[in-house]
């Protein structure tokens, strides 16, 4: 069979989601109603200081609160789990606060009882003493600081570039990564025109309408844990690390997600539930409120200092990037967002020399770990923005500057890692034509200035990861599809099925895709950074072919010759309507890590996603008031399984990072968040959103992925924010350096330039 | 702090049925309909930002997270499972299918209930109408190209049945 486009049935159709009855019939399940006999509700009560030691709790008045079970802090669970600390990279973060508070929200005790509102009362009557220690918010500072947050560092051991740093004391530094590639020095003392920018973003948060939830159902050798989690198989084998249990003895049950967007990943609540459910006896759920998911883990604010030497025709001859990564006061994955992001925060150009610097960094911030992108926003956003400066700069046309350098395919990229796969010229050509970058552009005139603005990006992969799956063939001939991805709404149950369908020719619609449930469904690293139709993609492939080799060698034994109905073979092999044949796949690319001196590898990612924007837009020039006329966003993604769930997938990343670059920002008081709800932090909204918006995924075929596919959810949020910034310097002048860029921001910067000149 | 086990008998109709139930002061709607087992008005923002708590009380659209349950009685109150007639799903509904109008499906109940309200309204809303009309329910997915496509599919449908 091949697998090339024009010769397939099932990939490449526009069919609707599986569940899309479900969802509009609001019969969808999600953790959310997931309801046991005997269930306890937990309501979480939360530090009030930045950074301080525990003198005491005061938890008599809860306690004595008519209707409440339990009230437990550290000590209670240290009882069941002595040492109960967690974390994908370091095992930082403990259940409830032990001795110290590193964040205000930081949770320090729990209240069970049947009735939310009687453990929200009870909530309210904990009282806890702290001294208060001087805390550390700003990510430049804390690579100095006196202060510091963690007493020592204690990487969990899984990721191998982290083990230098057990035991380390006196430090916030929970990773750095270095890239040598030429001799930048020399190039910056000697070349023509050497620029110098620094860039900051903010702390957002992902704010799923699903809001994280998780319930336990906790024994001593069997424990059941329903949960909104991104990651079935992290959480089972976490749990079962913590409670020193074999893996079978923990089941992960994960219905459809209300949203993710990398908010639910590794362990959030699950610890929690986990550990009082076990104290209780009794089945616990914990349900956060829209507040408190400000509390659990965020998009990392950045510094980002970049500078280039760049000869006369605008020919970039070095770059060295120096980011700083503030992860808050848990590493979470952060460390693998300042790695893997490292790779390629010089931009995807072709620049000999490059010098890369990149720091993780604990502050008494609350977390920060994956949205949406795995750090590349936050890099595209400096190199994109500064690829603009220095073509103004130089009066050279952003497009040109951008076509002179770009990096083409088969040339190494800053690691050294030779480009294959990457359509990136092609992307930057199609929102070029898209925008009419070569026509006359209406600037606008008297308070409304008109102006536009394109960014090219790129993105390595995380690797190595695993993805397995089993498709299993019913006597009747139907089919189920068991797999641990997760659909938080991205529809990989359904693009799935399309592969499943296509292979063994069946319909799409007539696939079942049994939802993550760790006993039945075989392990997947998880479901992020776009990774899925890549990583599981393949190993659906591969189960399904298995299962369509057992059934073809069963036939064949059978004599039964082409075509026969699958039921068929399954009536005369077992001389009824019974029987079953499994079909199992597994995936995990090569990959050759950085080496530890010059941070360079051979074997950077199995594939590049690849995104470019471009904007046009209008400022009020009496206002700074903003608005988005027009967005384009152009991706490679390989060939799409479903074009207009890609489609989708493209304006709804792109939105996201909108709201990122305009209006969403987490506003800190002493470590406090002053705008954790929907009144205060503005997510985008109908209003909000561009009167029009064009989507392209570019013809491309990933070589070496499922039926050409690879990685979209990401692709379109990567240039949003620079190309912004860059309309906005084309339509008046002035260039944003920090985000949001909020219509005080772009007002103020107009003021500041009237009164220069 | 000391009435939540006080308990209020309530009457109303609920998609056209009659329920008789008790009720905590304190209790809103969202989780007066999670314990009738429905399932598809969700609390989100719990601040009546989003949308996601959309029921229908007397043909106007209210948030079920602000509105204690205690409020319901003696109303009609109308749900997203109250759309679907004898297996046949209602047009909106297949419009927001049709055009692939969400993702996660979380907010979807919610904008399919205010769309109704707009519809019944507005026949033929312009974009312009749409987007004002739905401007208080919020998806984090962003389907928003696609509801808006949605909406107008809907108006069509309607028109020609």
């Amino acid at each position: 069979m091949s697998d090339y486009p024009n010769s397939l049935k099932e990939v490449g159709q526009s069919f609707p989601r599986k569940e899309a009855r479900h969802k509009v019939t609001g019969q969808t399940n999600y953790t959310h109603h997931i309801k046991l006999p005997g269930m306890l509700i937990g309501k979480i009560f939360r530090s009030t200081v930045a950074h301080g030691k525990i003198i005491s709790i005061d938890t008599s008045q809860a306690k004595a609160y008519p209707g409440v079970f339990a009230v437990y802090t550290s000590e209670d669970i240290k009882t069941i789990i002595p040492d109960p600390y967690y974390g994908p990279a370091f095992l930082d973060q403990p259940i409830l606060a032990i001795n110290k508070v590193h964040f205000v929200g930081e949770p320090v005790a729990i209240v069970l009882a049947e009735d939310i509102h009687i453990a929200e009362n009870a909530a309210q009557l904990i009282t806890a003493e702290y001294e208060e220690l001087p805390a550390v918010y700003d990510e430049i500072e804390a690579m100095s600081s006196d202060i510091v947050v963690h007493d020592e560092l204690k990487p969990s051991g899984t990721f191998p570039d982290l083990k230098h740093l057990h035991g380390k004391k006196n430090t916030n530094i929970a990773l750095d990564y270095h890239l040598k590639r030429g001799n930048t020095q020399a190039i910056f003392d000697s070349a023509e025109h050497v620029f110098e920018h620094t860039y900051h973003t903010q702390q957002v948060m992902h704010t799923p309408l699903e809001q994280m939830v998780s319930v336990a159902d906790a024994h001593q050798d069997q424990v059941t844990i329903y949960t909104a989690s991104q990651s079935p198989s992290f959480v089972r084998l976490e749990i079962a690390r913590l409670l020193g249990m074999r893996e079978n003895q923990i089941r992960v049950k994960v219905p459809h997600l209300g949203g993710g967007f990398g908010a639910k990943l590794y362990i959030k609540l699950e610890a929690l539930v986990v550990a009082t459910s076990l104290l209780t006896k009794r089945p616990v759920k914990i349900s956060l409120t829209m507040e408190e998911q400000f509390y659990t883990i965020t998009k990392h604010p950045t510094t980002f200092k970049i500078k280039s030497a760049v000869d006369k025709n605008g020919k970039i001859l070095a770059r060295r990037c120096d980011v700083w990564w503030n992860g808050g006061a848990y590493a979470d994955i952060g460390p693998r967002v300042t790695q893997k992001s490292g790779f390629t925060a010089a931009g995807p150009y072709d620049i000999e020399n490059v010098e890369i610097e990149s720091y993780a960094l604990y502050t008494n911030r609350p977390p920060s770990g994956a949205l949406r992108g795995f750090g590349i926003p936050q890099l595209v956003w400096a190199y994109e923005s500064h690829t603009d400066q220095i073509a103004r700069a130089l009066n050279i046309d952003p497009l040109e500057i951008r076509r002179k350098n770009i990096l083409k395919e088969g040339r190494p990229q800053a690691t050294g890692t030779i480009m294959k796969g990457a359509e990136i010229e092609k992307v930057l050509e199609s929102v070029a034509a898209k925008i009419d970058w070569s026509k006359p552009f209406d600037k606008g005139t008297g308070t409304i200035r008109r102006g536009r603005g394109i960014a090219i990006a790129f993105k390595a992969a995380v690797a190595p990861t695993t993805s397995t799956a089993i498709v299993m063939i019913n006597a009747d001939g139907s089919c189920i599809l068991s797999m641990s991805s997760v659909d938080m709404g991205q529809a990989s149950d359904t693009s799935m099925a399309q592969i499943v369908a296509e292979v063994l020719n069946l319909n799409t619609v007539d696939i079942k895709v049994s939802q993550p449930d760790t006993d039945m469904t075989p392990y997947d690293m998880a479901t992020l950074g776009s990774r899925s139709v890549y990583h599981m993609g393949k190993a659906v492939k591969l189960a399904a072919e298995d299962a369509k080799n057992k059934l073809e060698k069963m036939a064949q034994d059978l004599n039964l010759s082409k075509p026969y109905h699958f039921r068929d073979v399954f009536i005369k092999h077992y001389g009824m309507q019974a029987g079953s044949i499994l079909g199992f796949g597994s995936f995990i690319p090569s990959y050759t890590p950085p080496d530890k001196k010059d941070g360079s590898t051979l074997n950077a990612t199995p594939f590049w996603m690849v995104g470019g924007t471009g904007v046009e837009i209008s400022i009020d020039t009496e206002t700074g008031h903003i608005t988005i006329d027009r967005l384009i966003n152009v991706v490679d993604c390989g060939n799409p399984i479903n074009p207009k769930i890609v489609d989708t997938q493209l304006s709804g990343a792109a939105i996201m990072q909108l709201g990122f670059s305009l209006t969403e920002k987490m506003n800190l008081d002493a470590g406090q968040v002053t705008n954790a709800s929907f009144a205060d932090y503005k997510i985008p909204g109908f209003n909000d959103i561009p009167l029009v918006i064009e989507n392209e995924a570019i013809e491309a075929y990933q070589i070496d992925g499922p039926f050409g596919a690879k990685g979209v959810g990401e692709s379109a949020t990567f240039g949003v924010s620079p190309a912004i910034a860059n309309a906005i310097e084309d339509a008046v002048g002035v260039r944003i350096n920090e985000l949001p860029m909020t219509p005080e921001l772009i007002f103020n910067a107009m003021r500041k330039a009237q009164q220069k000149s | 702090m000391k009435i939540v086990n006080q308990l209020i008998p309530i009457q109303f109709k609920l998609n056209g049925k009659t329920i008789e139930t008790e009720v905590q002061a304190q209790q809103n709607i969202i989780e007066l309909l999670n314990k009738l087992n429905l399932k598809g008005a969700r609390e989100s923002c719990g601040q009546g930002l989003c949308g996601a708590c959309t029921v229908i009380v007397n043909n106007k659209a209210v948030s079920g997270c602000l509105e204690f349950a205690k409020s319901l009685d003696k109303t009609e109150v109308r749900t997203i499972e109250g759309l679907e007639i004898n297996g046949a799903l209602d047009p909106i509904q297949e419009s927001f299918i049709e055009t692939g109008a969400f993702q996660c499906g979380f907010c979807t109940p919610g904008f399919i209930l205010m769309t109704e309200q707009l519809l019944n309204q507005n026949s033929n809303p312009t974009d312009d109408e749409i987007r004002h009309y739905l401007s208080g329910n919020l998806c984090r997915c962003a389907a928003y190209p696609e509801i808006l496509k949605a909406v107008h599919l809907a108006a069509q449908k309607r028109a020609s049945k």
